[in-house]
């Protein structure tokens, strides 16, 4: 299995994801028989799949979604998927003796089944369920963490996180007297590398970054950079978020300790996410949260942990949720993951093309279409992004604007706020004419 | 307020208008009392960090009456045509009638429907000039700031 993901990697005509990450394994969804791999996704067809696609706004515009990096929409096979088990076999799972509670509970675990083969880990049991990819990253620094980070140990971050992969750390530093360092970026949202590799001679414990920024779009080199912390000694968090929905993700060949991604930005319903982590060291780690499901003997004084990934598991968690969430992971292996990456790609050089043509004085940031996910975050000369979102619902047209939960990162190009307007496998070239058309007339509206 | 004279009708003949009428547009790009005092006795800077939105807020008061206002800030249309307009409105008013504003006098000031995702942007003028007066109110009475 990794000797196949790892050839189908070397052999691909270097998409920008291919040097962070190495492609799936072929899916095993039946829809996807048919098709020659890697297949072209057809996003035409696809937005058949999305319901909410064939709804208008108040003022009777078809919705122009433009925001799948805060939270994707979601398919039929999803919204049907949780449909069933609140319709057909509401029970909970791992107690009941009796066909619905069963039937929950193999549902349950086939989805931990289907997410461990869209990240291509070991085994299934190294997939911890959680809320959102938030959930994951507090799970590790509060289980792992408390335990392993010390007074004047190093965690290394970047410049580039989410609020999500910065905050949880620097509570538990603050907490345990340990220190924060973060990798720079350049003026066009890389990573520098050569600071990245002078921080590593501080010996961190660990490091933490994301593999595709929320704002810039920027794919970082998440292989080379997991070789590198390992090299120092460093175990390595990566925040999936923005890549698992995106593009092919195989943790094995990328080598890092735990990956983190939320279900509702892949497809998926909200209150679901995964935790991937070595077994080897969810194993070494004490509980999380305590209570029900997360133990094997509890005795008046004392209990024994269950195994992983139950034991980070406490408490009815949000059964729907993760079943839909497994219903996403088969849905985007059925379409095929490289082919959503080739069409995110283009779809992001055609944007970047169309917005510097055709909006005078679009500001633009990050790098280039090559060396990013399907983010363009923006900015009109003189217009706060919170009036050009404004404007643009109007027409039906959805976007962000604001920090984009990344603060430090708009510091960091003296922005207070940008626009931004992301994809996925249902976004097509006709929207972003559409946003190419709102844009102008909010310089019109803003001229007059 | 004025949403009710609408029809839906007249809504999606019009949809742009409501909102960035041009006297709205005319405050964001041209604020009245935009600058700052010299000694102002009741400054305070205020900021939504979830849009960016920063207001600050100079007033002179003397004899218990606003006699001057300036505010300087950077932020979305709506947030500064607000803090245009409410410093008109302020001027000359006693502090008494200022801390007495509601968040439904400055909407009507404003004359225009806000949804209620830029509420924190409207109303962002007025929360400052309130702890500006809270501010110089406690350091005047050396006591805890009013529920103002």
């Amino acid at each position: 299995m990794a000797d196949t993901a790892t050839h189908a990697a070397e052999s691909s005509p270097a998409p920008a994801m291919t040097h962070a990450t190495h492609a799936a394994t072929p899916a095993a969804s039946p829809s996807a028989s048919a098709r020659p791999a890697p297949a072209r996704i057809d996003p035409y067809r696809l937005r058949t799949d999305f319901p909410i696609l064939a709804t208008a706004n108040r003022f009777g515009k078809p919705l122009i979604y433009l925001d799948s990096a805060a939270t994707s929409l979601k398919p039929r096979a999803v919204i049907d998927a949780v449909d069933a088990y609140n319709a057909e076999y509401s029970s909970n799972i791992h107690r009941g003796i009796y066909e619905i509670a069963e039937r929950a509970t193999a549902a349950y675990e086939a989805a931990r089944a289907s997410i461990a083969r869209l990240i291509n880990a070991r085994e299934a049991a190294e997939i911890v369920f959680v809320r959102n990819a938030t959930e994951a990253i507090n799970l590790v620094a509060y289980s792992w963490g408390r335990r392993n980070i010390g007074r004047g140990d190093t965690i290394v971050l970047t410049e580039m996180e989410h609020h999500a992969n910065l905050v949880p750390w620097q509570v538990l530093v603050q907490e345990k007297d340990g220190d924060l360092e973060f990798v720079p970026i350049t003026d066009d949202g890389l990573l520098q590398l050569e600071v990245y590799e002078a921080l590593l001679h501080l010996r961190p414990k660990l490091v933490a970054f994301t593999h595709v920024s929320n704002m810039l779009g920027t794919i970082n080199p998440v292989r080379e950079l997991t070789e590198m912390a390992h090299a120092a000694g460093a175990l390595v968090l990566i925040d999936g978020a923005q890549a698992v929905p995106h593009a092919p993700v195989d943790v094995q060949a990328i080598g890092a300790d735990f990956y983190v991604f939320s279900g509702h930005k892949m497809l998926g319903p909200t209150g679901s996410g995964a935790l991937w982590g070595r077994r080897e060291l969810l194993e070494a780690m004490p509980p999380f949260m305590a209570g029900g499901d997360m133990i094997r003997e509890v005795h008046l004084r004392r209990s024994d942990w269950n195994e992983i990934p139950y034991k980070f598991e406490a408490g009815t968690p949000d059964i729907s949720a993760q079943i839909g969430m497994g219903a996403a992971a088969e849905y985007l292996m059925g379409i095929g993951l490289d082919g959503v990456q080739a069409h995110e790609q283009e779809l992001t050089r055609y944007a970047m093309e169309t917005l510097r043509r055709e909006v005078p004085g679009v500001e633009i940031y990050g790098p280039e279409a090559e060396a990013r996910g399907g983010v363009v975050s923006f900015n009109l000369p003189g217009i706060h992004p919170h009036d050009v979102a404004q404007i643009l619902d109007r027409s039906g047209i959805c976007i962000r604007a604001g920090h984009h939960c990344t603060m430090p990162l708009h510091e960091r190009f003296d922005l207070a706020a940008t626009a931004r307007a992301s994809f996925n496998v249902y976004s097509i070239p006709g929207e972003i004419d559409a946003l190419a058309v709102g844009l102008r007339e909010v310089v019109r509206i803003f001229g007059r | 307020m004025k949403s009710s004279a609408y029809s839906g009708a007249e809504r999606i003949l019009d949809p742009m208008d409501d909102l960035y009428r041009d006297y709205i547009l005319e405050h964001y790009r041209r604020p009245h009392n935009f600058g700052v005092l010299d000694t102002p006795t009741a400054s305070y800077e205020g900021s939504n960090p979830l849009c960016g939105d920063r207001i600050t807020m100079m007033l002179g008061v003397s004899d218990g009456v606003v006699r001057d206002v300036a505010f300087t800030g950077r932020g979305c249309a709506i947030s500064q045509a607000s803090a245009s307009l409410l410093t008109d409105e302020i001027k000359g008013k006693t502090v008494e009638e200022v801390e007495k504003m509601t968040p439904d006098d400055l909407l009507d000031l404003i004359g225009i429907d806000i949804s209620p995702a830029r509420l924190k942007c409207a109303l962002l003028s007025l929360d400052t000039v309130a702890h500006a007066l809270a501010d110089m109110a406690s350091k005047q009475d050396g006591a805890e700031p009013g529920p103002g």
